[in-house]
């Protein structure tokens, strides 16, 4: 009975971390949503397209993991900005369901562009750490990294937005977007480093996932999902619900992936999304 | 001008007389199978509910059947009708909170997101019944005899259709019912104004149930054929986000507001992953997706109506068509 407990803890603790990761890949999507109004279905792809980019730098060119992962991040902030630029901006004044469902087009084109030019087989970029043993239970390194990082870019978007200039304003546009042009505010401008922004949290969460995981084409789809029920589970575009909610997710992953199999830890947590939804379709954490 | 469609039909249905080889009637019969769930999706999605869950309704009608058949030996005559009244229980468990809620636009867009993603998670979880997501076969019927009505198993493609043009068909029809009928012009002015709707004595739940259900139904059978078919069924390729998007971007690509834009769409993506498939072989299989999804994004920017619904429209600006034309 004691050893199954130590396990029980291993699985609570381990989807703490996984909760850190997950808040971590909901901030740059709640980021966008939250001032632009738009879902990017392909923010997964984004990352996707970063931990290719850090593969190519790091082991076929061979710069340094911290040169390639800072390379990664500039990268897809620059996608970010690009997919806003080209591909969200012409549809701004249309319906907002042709927002969601244009992004939705980039996902299918950047999947098939990555198949079309990296193949489908899984690469790696080679790096292993050794667990961290601490008594009984072991965590694995990566994801204590992961759980850092997320928590310390959490903290500098959240100084970003409150004690910046640029983060005033775009907090302000995200609360009236029809008032702001008057006040002097540029909303194109603001847009624009909104989505490089949110491409640079896609960027970081990219370095923090190329550690764990194998980069193949199909990624994104298994972590795409996830993201936006986290940011509507939290309320859509308010940061602090996504953050309260990554974590409740991650621990029914965790957990019911320990008692059950592990699609069973995602059943329960989408069931679960489902059933939030009807009862507070606002979100956990939503005033209103 | 009255004949025109008419005519059209009478050459779709001569159309495996006309010496038309196996691979030709395999497309044929796949635009029409994929033009009926197109449809079906496409009650729903022009009247403002954008659904990510269909995959859901088609996982249900392909999985259920074949289960049935696999391990109790039920025929897809009984199958058919469980699958669909799952289908019917599912729907309706999803549809109701969110009308009754008005969960609308992007959150009801992710909760079905959210359902396609359980059907797909939970068939790949029973792995020990359903395969995973290796997929499953249906057991074979067809052993002594080249057809089975029984397991509606036929090895003739021209069998296969003739009833997936029936089912094309009754789909077409249902769609002109629910264009028609009353409720659509409650239902539109739902899509633009939910509570002036309401407002003016609409029973808002009712109504999106309705056409909640005839959708998904709609998807459920055509799950059920696709399975019997092609023979073979996987968690991919039937439910999951994948298969939701392809539909949605179908019926965007071939026009939401026509009654044949959804199988236009149909027509379109499968002709155009074929061609490219042909053009390059399969050494650049990913060459074709790369491009449908340019296609996509350009689609959605550039001509929002989609194929048949710019072209209709770019006729209209040299003729004056009827108002109700205009509509449909």
């Amino acid at each position: 009975m004691e050893l199954f407990d130590v396990f029980l803890l291993e699985a609570v603790l381990n989807g703490l971390l996984l909760g850190g990761l997950l808040a971590l890949l909901s901030l740059g999507l709640n980021l966008v949503f939250g001032v632009i109004d738009v879902i990017w279905i392909c923010y997964a792809e984004l990352i996707m397209i970063g931990m290719y980019a850090i593969y190519y730098f790091y082991v076929v060119f061979g710069w340094p993991l911290l040169l390639a992962m800072a390379a990664g991040v500039l990268l897809v902030a620059a996608a970010g900005a690009a997919l806003h630029q080209f591909v969200i901006r012409p549809v701004l004044a249309a319906e907002p369901i042709n927002q969601l469902l244009v992004t939705g087009g980039v996902l299918f084109f950047l999947q098939a562009a990555a198949t079309l030019a990296f193949g489908i087989e899984f690469k790696n970029i080679g790096v292993s750490f050794p667990p961290i043993v601490v008594g009984e239970i072991s965590f694995s390194m990566p994801r204590l990294i992961a759980f850092g990082v997320a928590l310390a870019g959490m903290l500098a978007t959240y100084l970003f937005l409150k004690r910046t200039y640029l983060g005033t304003a775009i907090r302000a546009i995200s609360q009236d977007r029809a008032i702001m042009p008057l006040m002097g505010v540029n909303p194109g401008r603001i847009f624009i480093v909104t989505s490089a922004l949110g491409g640079a949290l896609a960027g970081l969460a990219s370095c923090l996932l190329v550690l764990q995981y194998d980069i193949h084409p199909a990624i994104g789809l298994s972590f795409g999902p996830i993201t936006f029920l986290i940011c509507v589970l939290g309320g859509l575009g308010n940061m602090v619900g996504g953050f309260v909610a990554a974590f409740i997710f991650a621990q029914f992953i965790s957990v019911g992936g320990f008692f059950l199999a592990v699609e069973w830890g995602y059943v329960i947590a989408f069931v679960f999304f489902i059933a939030v939804m009807f009862w507070r379709p606002q979100g956990i954490w939503g005033g209103k | 001008m009255r004949a025109l469609p008419w005519i059209g039909l009478a050459a779709l249905a001569a159309a495996p007389f006309s010496g038309l080889g196996n691979y030709p009637l395999h497309l044929l019969i796949q635009v029409l199978l994929w033009g009926f769930v197109y449809t079906g999706w496409s009650i729903m999605g022009r009247l403002g509910m954008v659904s990510f869950g269909h995959g859901a309704f088609l996982g249900i009608g392909a999985y259920v059947v074949v289960m049935c058949w696999n391990h109790w030996g039920l025929t897809p005559w009984i199958g058919l009708p469980i699958a669909l009244a799952l289908t019917a229980v599912v729907a309706f468990l999803i549809g109701y909170p969110c009308f009754r809620f008005k969960i609308v636009g992007h959150y009801f867009a992710l909760v079905t997101l959210a359902l396609s993603e359980i059907t797909r998670l939970l068939i790949v979880a029973l792995r020990d019944h359903t395969g995973g997501s290796l997929g499953v076969t249906p057991k074979t019927a067809l052993t002594e005899a080249s057809y089975s009505l029984v397991a509606l198993q036929f090895s003739n493609k021209i069998v296969w259709f003739y009833i997936v043009l029936a089912v094309w068909l009754a789909g077409l029809w249902l769609w002109k019912k629910v264009d028609r009928g009353m409720g659509r012009l409650a239902l539109q002015a739902i899509s633009q104004e939910e509570d002036a709707a309401a407002s003016i004595g609409i029973n808002v739940t009712r109504l999106k149930l309705g056409v909640t259900l005839i959708s998904a139904l709609m998807t459920c059978v055509g799950g059920v054929l696709y399975a019997q078919y092609q023979a073979y069924v996987n968690p991919d390729t039937v439910s999951g986000i994948g298969i939701s998007l392809q539909m949605v971007f179908g019926v965007i690509a071939g026009g939401m507001y026509v009654r044949l834009g959804p199988t236009v769409g149909a027509a379109f993506t499968l002709l155009l992953a074929e061609g490219l498939r042909l053009a390059f072989g399969n050494s650049m299989h990913a060459l074709d997706s790369t491009i449908y999804g340019l296609m996509l994004v350009l689609f959605i920017i550039f001509m929002p109506k989609g194929i048949l619904g710019g072209a209709l429209e770019a006729m209209q600006g040299k003729k004056s068509v009827p108002a109700s034309a205009q509509r449909a």
